[in-house]
């Protein structure tokens, strides 16, 4: 690592907030976990455009509302989305879904892992028992994922093996350190991520 | 100085702008669905939200979810604009396919590729 030369040629040529007009395809990736893990942190780290944050309105019951019918209602509650963008060559356009992880909210999961790549669990070890809601309702959803821990500074040093045994993961999931302010190192975690995305497919596909 | 909105003003906005309606065809769309605006066809007629929605994407395609964001509306409110626009021909979408299959070992190796080189 380390020799490429710094090629942010690829980012939009105007540096403006629309895609280049030769971009064909979009795809996404999710930022996971639990309240103040770093995702929006994280996503902010490698946008290219500013970071944008939407809200969706849910019922109690984690049904998506599109009128206000439902969003008048006292028993609805907005769930915020943070969103990245990455143009990652002339045709192809990596987006990034940063979300908490409740159990709950089953529509809005639906929709955000619909045609979703994978995604990208973000773990803090001072708090590691709280990444399990989240990683449960990957598994339930079938999406693969990766694990990232966002290592805090006043974060207590542990190995990976032991990181690896308290979250219980499979041995073929990856687990990898980041900081997710540093755009290198949480670019390497997406890496990982995708290496790992690479490797299931192609298994599958020989299966 | 225009003041900013309060949070409830944002969500009446969204009834009126839905006509209070819940559209069928917005499952089709996705967070990251291109939108491309067509640029032969006169937006009159058209409600002041969905002609910002148009002005906003003639510029050049974005994502469903962008145009959420920088119009400030919920997902769900923004795909039921999004799918009247479609209808009357004023938005297309840029594949017939909105987002790669997740098995896709092409696009997977194009995105490794793609984030290596950021490195
Ligand atoms: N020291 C350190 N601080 C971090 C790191 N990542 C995030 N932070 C800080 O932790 C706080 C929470 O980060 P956010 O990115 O807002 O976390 P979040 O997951 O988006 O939080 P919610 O959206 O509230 O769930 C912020 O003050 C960040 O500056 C990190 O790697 N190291
Ligand atoms: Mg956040």
């Amino acid at each position: 690592m380390g020799s490429a030369p710094a090629s942010d040629d690829v980012r939009p040529r105007s540096g403006g907030m629309h895609l280049p007009p030769t971009v064909q395809t979009a795809v996404k990736l999710l930022i996971v976990g639990h309240f103040a893990v770093g995702k929006t942190t994280f996503v902010g780290a490698l946008s290219e455009i500013r970071p944008l944050r939407t809200e969706e309105v849910m019922t109690q019951a984690g049904a998506l509302v599109d009128d206000l019918a439902g969003t008048r209602d006292k028993t609805t509650t907005t769930v915020a989305l943070d969103f990245g963008r990455l143009t990652l060559n002339d045709a192809l356009v990596l987006y990034l879904f940063g979300t908490p992880g409740q159990q709950r909210f089953t529509e809005l999961w639906q929709d955000m892992t619909r045609g979703a790549l994978g995604a990208l669990v973000l773990a803090d070890t001072r708090r590691l028992d709280q990444s399990f809601e989240v990683m449960g309702v990957l598994e339930e959803l079938g999406l693969p994922y990766a694990v990232a821990l966002n290592e805090f500074d006043d974060a207590p040093e542990h190995g990976l093996d032991e990181v690896r045994e308290a979250l219980d993961l499979l041995p073929s999931t990856p687990l990898v350190r980041c900081d997710a302010r540093d755009r290198v190192s949480s670019t390497e975690a997406l890496i990982a991520l995708v290496e790992y995305l690479l490797t299931r497919t192609g298994e599958l596909e020989h299966a | 100085m225009t003041p900013r909105r309060r949070p409830g003003e944002r969500l009446v906005r969204s009834y009126v702008v839905t006509d209070g309606r819940s559209h069928p065809s917005r499952n089709t769309l996705d967070l990251v669905t291109l939108l491309i605006a067509a640029d032969d066809l006169p937006l009159t007629g058209l409600s002041p939200e969905k002609r910002g929605l148009m002005e906003l994407c003639r510029p050049g395609a974005l994502s469903v979810a962008e145009v959420a964001g920088h119009l400030e509306l919920p997902v769900s409110v923004t795909k039921v604009l999004i799918a009247d626009l479609i209808d009357s021909g004023h938005i297309v979408t840029r594949a017939p396919i909105p987002s790669a299959r997740p098995s896709d070992t092409r696009i997977l190796q194009e995105v490794l590729d793609g984030l290596r080189a950021r490195l």
